[in-house]
């Protein structure tokens, strides 16, 4: 485990933000840290970064205890981004490398390395404020990874991106990641989830409300779907066999069943070839993430 | 290196480089002497050009006057009234002075008459106020029959020279005053320029860093505490670096000056006093002389070496507190104003204590008690220190002062560690105080 959160709270006056939650992030793995607005998880973020300390519960990065050195071997990309407009970039890749433990020189072969990767040499004495966001993007990302931490921790790291940028970015996160980076990703974007994240934990109202493996999941939210794709018409009678949920466009050889087990799939099929029916396309249908995601939110709001 | 030194260096650097702060720095002193020069060119300035004027001594009381300062004085003491001004109609006078008989030598009031069309500039009527009223004094010193050697003597410069009974303290003369008022006022206005100026300054960062979410991605790698105490060590010294350049600059300026210009020091005088009769150079001498032994016998060390602690102490009680001020604020300055007055009343009223109690009596029981309180004792003790207070006084104000600093960089932090990240909340100092106690 890279990440160990125990039965952490933290509250604000009267307004508990994170109540009892406990989760694991397995080390080497990209894990989605997901929830709506207000659920609970930039205050999550700012006790892993030991930005501030958990009421109760403790945290532990790499077995350890949270302590003085944790923010070195973290970094975090807040979703507000944010650098000082004045400053060259250059001098201020180098004072945030500087600030997370790196000495000068070794900072400045870091720099070197991601502004070679990144094509942006030139960039070194220009002003922040001269850049388009795009690329303070970019420099925000520099500045997140540059001294190479154990876990990273991406707020909408794809916001304002253009799919070019996103798609630069995507590949770096993934390279970090398989050289044994472990990512913690905050989103609203679930098919960002399914394409990225092994792991999620999903919180609502500061509480643990979904936690595990992407596909698990999946499987355990499935309601046993499956969609058939005929070039004949389905055989009369039926619809009094299988529950149909839905015949798009009213067609006679399409439709979605829903059965009471996932194991009888094989007894729909044996029925259709029974049945002579010619089939084209047969699948299950997994929940997508934002259909977990709304259902597992609405079923906890109180 | 360590994060608090990588953060001082940052926020001394990137001020000090700023085209504001170097303009700012160097334009001061040019300004000081363009305000000098300006002065000089002032008071070399002749109001008007020469003016003629006609003196009708109809009972011969004065005499002739020596021509001075634009007024050309000539006698016409055989002319009627009604001829000079025909003539000064002609354009021969400017005017007529006419000087009716005294009624008698203990007339104390004496009504000239001047006729013309154009107006006397009231320097020049001044002027000639003065001269007829000297001559007259003359002619009734020799009407009278007086001796003028005696007379002179009759004027004597009296002043309080105080001394101590018990033989304790030093020797005070009536330069010690002044001499005192002049060095404790400097410093207590420097003290307060410095924590307003460079307190809001830490303050406006503050809010920056906020507005522009900067601050989030500085927390994931300093303590709140390191980046406020950085910022606020840094401004700080931005702070020193800008008196010492203004002290060295203008100290250049006014070496300079008289180079410049040749400068008649009695002449930057107001032009009021300048038909005085002149100061004895020896006497001036003197004086300054005395001036100078009255600073020598301050006590050097003590008032500046207490001035830097007063300075620092002051310095991080106000500025932190405009931190903490400026992390509960956000963008919206308008609506902060509320939160910013508690802080820089207090300033105010130091400053107005010293100007207006401590200048008539820098020993009164104000005084003191506000040379004691840490709010206010960073401004008027400094003041105070020109004038021999007890040491015990000087003492207890220097450690309540020392420990509020270190209390009021603690309550700050407490207060700027919450407020830096907190968004779209309108702050009140009910809510401050509870932050207080978060973890």
């Amino acid at each position: 485990m890279i990440l160990s959160i125990q039965n952490v709270v933290k509250r604000y006056d009267k307004y508990t933000a994170v109540d009892h939650v406990s989760f694991d992030v397995p080390k080497g793995s990209i894990f989605g840290l997901l929830g709506p607005n207000g659920a609970g998880k930039t205050s999550l973020i700012r006790m892993i970064t030991t930005i501030t300390g958990p009421d109760e519960g403790a945290i532990y990065l790499d077995g350890e205890k949270l302590n003085e050195r944790t923010p070195e071997q973290i970094g975090y990309m807040p979703e507000e981004r944010g650098l000082y407009k004045k400053m060259k970039v250059g001098e201020h890749l180098l004072y945030l490398a500087q600030l997370k433990g790196l000495s000068e020189a070794n900072a400045r072969k870091e720099i070197k390395f991601w502004f070679d990767k990144f094509e942006i040499a030139d960039w070194w004495n220009k002003k922040v404020e001269e850049l388009s966001k795009g690329m303070q993007q970019k420099i925000q990302f520099i500045t997140t990874v540059v001294h190479q931490p154990k876990l990273l921790i991406l707020d909408e790291p794809f916001s304002g991106l253009d799919p070019i940028n996103t798609t630069l970015i995507k590949d770096e996160i993934r390279r970090l990641n398989e050289a044994g980076t472990s990512i913690i990703f905050s989103t609203h974007r679930m098919e960002q989830v399914e394409e990225m994240c092994d792991h999620i934990v999903l919180i609502n109202h500061g509480k643990n409300v979904l936690y595990g493996e992407v596909q698990a999941i999946k499987n355990a939210f499935k309601q046993n779907l499956f969609r058939i794709e005929s070039s004949d018409r389905l055989p009369a009678g039926f619809d009094e066999h299988f529950q149909v949920l839905s015949r798009p466009d009213g067609a006679v050889s399409a439709v979605t069943v829903q059965l009471e087990q996932d194991s009888r799939s094989n007894e729909l099929l044996r029925y259709l070839i029974d049945h002579n029916v010619r089939i084209t396309r047969f699948e299950e249908i997994l929940p997508t993430f934002n259909e977990i995601f709304i259902r597992r939110v609405g079923e906890t709001q109180n | 290196m360590s994060k608090l030194k990588l953060i001082i260096q940052r926020e001394y650097l990137t001020r000090v480089r700023k085209k504001s702060f170097i303009i700012g720095t160097l334009l001061a002193p040019v300004g000081l002497l363009v305000y000098f020069l300006v002065i000089v060119g002032l008071t070399k300035y002749e109001g008007g050009g020469e003016v003629k004027v006609a003196v009708l001594d109809e009972a011969r009381v004065i005499g002739t006057i020596p021509d001075e300062r634009g007024v050309r004085y000539l006698p016409a003491v055989d002319k009627t009234l009604e001829q000079l001004k025909s003539e000064v109609t002609q354009g021969q006078y400017d005017g007529v002075l006419r000087i009716p008989p005294l009624a008698n030598l203990r007339q104390k009031d004496l009504t000239v008459y001047y006729y013309s069309d154009k107006k006397l500039a009231p320097e020049k009527r001044e002027l000639i106020e003065r001269r007829v009223s000297g001559k007259v004094r003359d002619f009734k010193i020799d009407s009278l029959r007086l001796d003028r050697a005696s007379l002179e003597n009759l004027d004597t410069d009296v002043s309080i020279d105080p001394e101590n009974i018990t033989g304790k303290g030093e020797d005070e003369s009536k330069y010690t005053i002044g001499v005192g008022l002049a060095i404790g006022g400097i410093m207590a206005f420097i003290m307060f320029f410095m924590v307003m100026m460079y307190g809001q300054m830490v303050m406006r960062s503050v809010m920056e860093e906020k507005t522009n979410r900067i601050v989030e991605v500085m927390m994931s790698s300093v303590r709140p505490f390191q980046l406020m105490l950085g910022k606020i060590i840094g401004a700080g010294a931005v702070g020193l670096t800008q008196v010492v350049a203004w002290i060295v600059l203008s100290g250049a300026v006014m070496f300079l000056l008289p180079f410049l210009v040749d400068v008649d020091p009695q002449q930057m005088q107001p032009p009021v006093t300048a038909g005085q009769p002149q100061i004895d150079p020896e006497m001036a001498q003197g004086e300054a002389f005395r001036i100078f032994a009255e600073l020598g016998k301050q006590n050097w060390p003590l008032i500046v070496g207490s001035f830097v602690i007063f300075f620092l102490g002051g310095y991080f009680i106000y500025s932190s507190m405009f931190a903490a001020i400026g992390s509960a604020m956000g963008d919206d300055y308008g609506e902060g104003q509320a939160l910013v007055l508690p802080v820089t009343i207090p300033i105010i009223l130091a400053f107005y204590i010293v100007a207006f109690v401590g200048i008539r009596n820098p020993d009164s029981g104000l005084m003191i008690f506000a040379s004691l309180f840490p709010l206010f004792s960073p401004i008027v003790m400094p003041f105070r220190m020109a004038f021999n207070p007890p040491p015990w006084q000087i003492a207890l104000s220097l450690v309540l002062t020392v420990a509020a600093a270190f209390f009021f960089v603690w309550l700050a932090g407490r207060i700027y560690r919450v407020g830096i990240l907190l968004y779209g909340k309108k702050v009140t100092f009910k809510e401050i105080g509870k932050w207080l106690f978060y973890r």
